[in-house]
């Protein structure tokens, strides 16, 4: 089997690769609905806002790789770390649930991202600010595709808000992960590299509010409960999702792909 | 491929007798303008066997795409670097997307894509045999670019000048993105052969001795067996031969073959300088009908699929059903 790589911990890294993980753990989970859709047109949709991920966190790993420091490239990265190397929150890694789960956590994470590529156009990387500017665009669609059809389920039918309901009740308990900031988020704003994650949760509120508000629906109440995925201890769930990711990398040492 | 219909439907009952001289008169011209090699628009007048022939055809090839989904989709969650999980989704996706395009077309036709659907779930509407193999390991993924895709785009390539347009332009847009995904099914599989590991290497061909047989399968039964084929090829639907056809692919992929340095099953594959084409052994129709009747590999995993998704869905069709006519409701009142 094909060892672990180790990546140093700066601040900086930490930065990249929760951003990095959220967007391949994000398309991964995605990539699940393809052939599996509720319509042809969200088969293609959704694989297709799958690939704009992947293409994302591509661009990120492979800049993380190069401040490594020890010339790891995005498959290194994405394939061979331990699962405590992994610093998506935890929210990003629940399985795909029912359409109403994929569409609203689409929601919450799209316009996270979309609220981070925007700051992050001004970073003081030059290599980030322009994955921000391509990625931005592409955040900007999956957002609106969420908000479209939070709308239609939330306001559908008996049933179809049942499903909404529960999704967000399920969502909800990972909502301050993505809000609470910690020594990478003030490395990352002292060095201007990007904004602390706390910054975004006022604009967070006030577009979901908007488009919650249109479709009927309300975020829950906030929990005790903190998800940790961005420390690198994450659910039961990330597990599995690495063993299917990982598998050929890790089985076929020294592969040419 | 894709397109069995010809092959495997059963007898219409011959022409109905014309009733009235204004008919005729129709037939004529249709059949004229068929000799002419023009092309036949929705809005015209047409036989109720060519619509019912297309129908069937452009509607199975529709489900083919859909249903093709599924073998790769299988590996996207496995596949082993990221930019072949991008190239994978990108060509599932496009999949679907030939899909739509053809459900559009069987439309203009008669249908709706909801009915169509309901003959694939019951059962009644086919699809390619082909997407009853199972993908077994990472390989077959590039192994079903260069020979599945490989062998559909020489299937379809005729149809783009197919009579009836809409099927036609529909098959055009298709077929460039076909020849995208043969040559990254194959770039993936020379990837492995040539700078890969033994066991790699043992994948690929381990894949090809897979897939060769049935993606021969792929072009129908021989022509002496092919009753319908004489129909299709007068109504301007069908343009080669089913053997010509299977003969131009052995004859393309035996080259490729030798540069990827992997062999194919077939120990009578040789060439024969009289006829200047590759020779290959007997066919095993009988795996062949075996697998269009529903006792493939995969046939009840993949029909159980679609149906699941299908229903799983329905909530949300309804949903947005219910939604829109909300909406139009609070546009009249306003
Ligand atoms: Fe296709
Ligand atoms: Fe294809």
């Amino acid at each position: 089997m094909q060892a672990s790589i180790q990546i140093p911990a700066t601040p900086e890294l930490d930065y990249l690769l929760r951003l990095g993980d959220t967007c391949l753990i994000s398309g991964q989970r995605l990539g699940e609905w393809c052939g599996h859709g509720p319509i042809l047109e969200e088969d293609i949709a959704l694989s297709n806002m799958a690939l704009d991920l992947i293409g994302q966190s591509r661009a990120l790993l492979t800049l993380a790789g190069q401040k490594s420091g020890k010339g790891f490239d995005e498959d290194q990265l994405a394939f061979l770390r331990d699962e405590g190397a992994y610093r998506n929150p935890t929210l990003a890694e629940l399985p795909r649930g029912d359409f109403a789960f994929t569409i609203l956590r689409n929601l919450v994470l799209s316009t996270w991202l979309k609220l981070i590529w925007e700051r992050l156009r001004d970073s003081r990387d030059a290599e980030l600010a322009a994955i921000a500017g391509k990625a931005l665009k592409e955040a900007r669609y999956h957002q609106q595709h969420a908000a479209d059809w939070a709308v239609r389920l939330g306001d559908g039918t008996e049933e179809s808000r049942r499903r909404c309901e529960a999704a967000l009740a399920q969502i909800a308990p990972y909502l301050p992960e993505l809000f609470e900031d910690d020594t990478v988020d003030a490395a990352a704003e002292a060095s201007g590299l990007g904004p602390a994650w706390s910054s975004l949760r006022e604009p967070w509120l006030a577009e979901m509010g908007e488009v919650l508000g249109e479709a009927g629906l309300a975020l829950p109440e906030s929990t005790k409960f903190r998800s940790t995925g961005k420390v690198g201890r994450h659910s039961e769930h990330m597990g599995y999702l690495l063993a299917e990711m990982q598998y050929l990398q890790r089985a076929y040492p020294g592969g040419a792909w | 491929m894709y397109t069995q219909a010809m092959d495997t439907m059963r007898e219409e009952g011959g022409q109905p007798a014309l009733r009235t001289a204004e008919e005729a008169a129709l037939q004529q011209r249709f059949d004229n303008r068929i000799d002419a090699g023009d092309f036949i628009e929705a809005k015209d007048w047409m036989p109720d066997n060519y619509r019912k022939t297309l129908l069937r055809q452009i509607s199975q090839h529709a489900h083919s795409e859909i249903v093709g989904m599924l073998p790769e989709g299988n590996w996207i969650t496995r596949a082993p670097t990221l930019k072949r999980k991008a190239i994978l989704l990108a060509k599932v996706q496009d999949e679907g997307g030939h899909g739509l395009y053809l459900y559009a077309a069987a439309e203009t036709l008669g249908q709706s894509r909801d009915q169509m659907l309901d003959s694939l779930h019951s059962g009644k509407a086919k699809y390619s045999s082909i997407f009853n193999y199972p993908t077994l390991t990472w390989a077959d993924v590039g192994t079903i670019g260069w020979l599945v895709d490989g062998a559909a785009i020489m299937n379809q390539v005729p149809i783009c000048r197919c009579s009836y347009a809409p099927y036609a332009r529909a098959m055009i847009r298709i077929c460039r993105e076909e020849s995208f995904h043969q040559r990254q099914g194959y770039d993936s599989l020379l990837a492995m052969m040539q700078n890969g590991t033994e066991a790699q290497k043992a994948m690929v061909q381990d894949a090809v001795n897979r897939w060769w047989w049935p993606c021969l399968m792929m072009f129908g039964p021989p022509d002496d067996q092919s009753p319908n084929s004489a129909q299709g090829m007068r109504w301007g639907i069908k343009r080669v031969s089913n053997d010509t056809l299977r003969q131009k692919f052995v004859d393309a992929t035996v080259q490729q073959a030798q540069v990827l340095g992997v062999s194919l099953p077939d120990p009578d594959l040789r060439w024969n300088e009289a006829t200047q084409h590759w020779d290959f052994g007997t066919i095993d129709w009988s795996e062949f009908w075996r697998v269009v009747g529903g006792e493939g590999p995969c046939n009840r995993e993949r029909l159980a699929m679609r149906v699941a998704a299908w229903e799983e869905g329905e909530w949300v069709r309804e949903a947005a059903l219910a939604h829109s006519r909300k909406q139009a409701r609070k546009e009249k009142a306003a």
